[in-house]
């Protein structure tokens, strides 16, 4: 119970959040680079830590720890908070490489 | 055109379900056939949902096992024991049933491109998205130089050792077993660390893309020791995969 | 959506009557851990709890202090919003109304601050009258750092995401101020018996 590495497993990537993102994206917003409101450090969202089992999915800044990114659906309803993020920077070449042209 | 590719991919889709096979002591492989998928790249996932009578669902998402060039998905899951979808999907999920998912999804953990050397890292069932990423390499006849480095805790729990077998000469799979080796066991042994990454890895010098796999604590330590070694951070991508098994 | 997995029943179990809210299923044995954030190690020799904002004199206590305040032990239900309850849970602590004893005040509302920078808020009518602890002890344990530990509050009559892990102290405040989940469309009451989910519910 009192194991941190328990903690240390709660603690995933973003990338893991692409499915729920989708719901709302038509990009994959897990390619795109976010730079911190807070710390200023720019990093690949899916580099980002996630937490998953809150009540909602948190991404955290990979070095300042503050909240990027809050997102849930539930009660029939989308919901995204991007406060912690200043800037979200989608490089279309990569986008459509990725997640629009799948391997056939 | 593009719009509607991606309305298709992300509703929710009834796979057939063609087989359940274990694959290792933890971790069985699920066939499936989804009514419409449109391919994948290699290292991308797919989120699965299962539902109660009474609508109570819960949703985790797996890595795909299956190589894009192959019809249908295949995941493979490790069951945890105080997990609640991993036992169902290995102990009551069975040919013929239907599992709902959608997918796929993730961009960012994928076979990079172009003809660099590339260096994957996989710490237990975090080889499943390595497993199609050699599957499309060999498939597509690459020519590009790629190691896989595989921590696993015993021979057993061996995932993928069919595919790891018949890898093309531009493949080297290094195994090292964590938690004791059978008798007549020749390959590596202990856990990954800087020692071992430096003896067993592409060296930083010659810029291999690094992708790196396992449960969280593994994989920081070996984006750690990899820095440590001087790899570029730039050029080295993690996926992390803690404890799935919670609400 | 009509859809059933075969032989999926999640983990639901038969529980009383009466004994959960609408929509909640019993978790049994485990006691599931929901973070959003790292977990906060904070030694006790840095710990303090404080209640401060709209109160005569701002309160402090150490963790040594903190012991020595009259303890209470409590056997409740608690309820998560993302549809788990756990019941019969045991805490021991220290009330609310222990801490905010001779509080002279004018606010209406606490604001729950923890490290880690978590809040959350609730009226100040709902963790007074014996409705609210700061429990340090669970199940006859220190309550282990994942559940909160040194210590976090316990108000098992709202939605769980009141009851502040790593909790600090207690701003009270004249107006309320929406917290971390409160801000993100979470209901800003949270009665698990009008499954108060979300805003609007």
């Amino acid at each position: 119970m009192t194991d941190p590495d328990d903690a240390v497993a709660r603690r995933l990537d973003a990338n893991a959040a692409a499915g729920p993102l989708a719901e709302l994206f038509t990009v994959d917003l897990t390619v795109a680079m976010a730079t911190c409101a807070g710390c200023g450090n720019t990093a690949p969202l899916a580099a980002h830590p996630l937490y998953a089992h809150a009540p909602a999915l948190v991404i955290r800044c990979p070095k300042c720890a503050a909240v990027v990114l809050r997102y849930a659906s539930g009660g029939g309803r989308l919901r995204l908070d991007l406060r912690g993020a200043r800037l979200l920077t989608v490089t279309l070449d990569g986008a459509a490489a990725h997640g629009l042209s799948p391997v056939q | 055109m593009a719009g509607t590719a991606i309305r298709r991919r992300l509703s929710w889709q009834r796979a057939d379900v063609l087989a359940v096979q274990r694959e290792a002591r933890r971790a069985y492989r699920l066939s499936l056939r989804p009514p419409d998928w449109s391919g994948h790249l290699p290292g991308q996932h797919v989120d699965v949902r299962l539902t109660a009578e009474g609508g109570y669902t819960a949703q985790r998402s797996y890595s795909i096992a299956s190589a894009p060039q192959q019809p249908g998905i295949e995941l493979i899951v490790e069951r945890l024991e105080d997990g609640e979808v991993s036992p169902y999907l290995t102990e009551v999920l069975r040919a013929g049933d239907l599992l709902e998912l959608r997918g796929p999804f993730g961009g960012y953990f994928v076979w990079p491109a172009g003809d660099g050397p590339v260096q994957l890292i996989a710490g237990g069932s975090g080889v499943v998205p390595f497993l199609s990423m050699l599957g499309h390499h060999r498939a597509t006849g690459g020519l590009r130089q790629v190691r896989l480095l595989y921590s696993a805790r015993t021979f057993d729990d061996l995932i993928g050792q069919a595919e790891l077998a018949r890898q093309p000469s531009t493949v080297e799979v290094t195994v090292t077993l964590t938690r004791g080796a059978p008798a007549g066991w020749t390959g590596l042994t202990g856990r990954v660390d800087a020692r071992l990454l430096a003896e067993h890895t592409i060296p930083p010098a010659q810029e291999p893309e690094v992708l790196a796999c396992g449960p969280t604590g593994f994989v920081e330590a070996v984006a750690n020791a990899l820095l440590e070694l001087g790899h570029d951070p730039i050029r080295i991508k993690t996926e992390r995969f803690g404890a799935t098994g919670g609400p | 959506m009509s859809f059933v997995s075969r032989g999926f029943t999640g983990r639901r179990r038969a529980v009383p009557a009466g004994r959960l809210p609408p929509g909640q299923y019993d978790v049994g044995d485990g006691f599931p851990v929901l973070s959003a954030g790292p977990t906060p190690y904070t030694s006790l020799d840095r710990w303090d709890f404080r209640v401060r904002g709209q109160v005569d004199e701002e309160r402090r206590w150490s963790w040594a202090e903190f012991q020595k305040l009259p303890r209470e032990s409590v056997v409740v239900d608690v309820h998560c919003v993302t549809s788990w309850s756990k019941l019969d849970t045991r805490w021991e602590g220290v009330s609310v109304d222990t801490l905010l004893a001779d509080v002279v005040t004018a606010a209406e509302f606490v604001v729950a601050f923890s490290d880690g920078g978590y809040t959350t808020n609730l009226p100040l009518a709902d963790v007074t009258d014996g409705q609210a602890w700061v429990v340090d002890n669970y199940d006859g344990r220190p309550l282990a750092p994942e559940h909160g530990g040194p210590a976090r509050l316990l108000v098992p009559h709202l939605y769980l995401w009141k009851s502040a892990k790593w909790v600090r102290g207690l701003e009270l405040t004249v107006e309320d101020e929406p917290g971390f989940w409160e801000s993100f469309g979470y209901h800003n009451y949270g009665d698990p018996w009008r499954e108060q989910r979300y805003a609007g519910d």
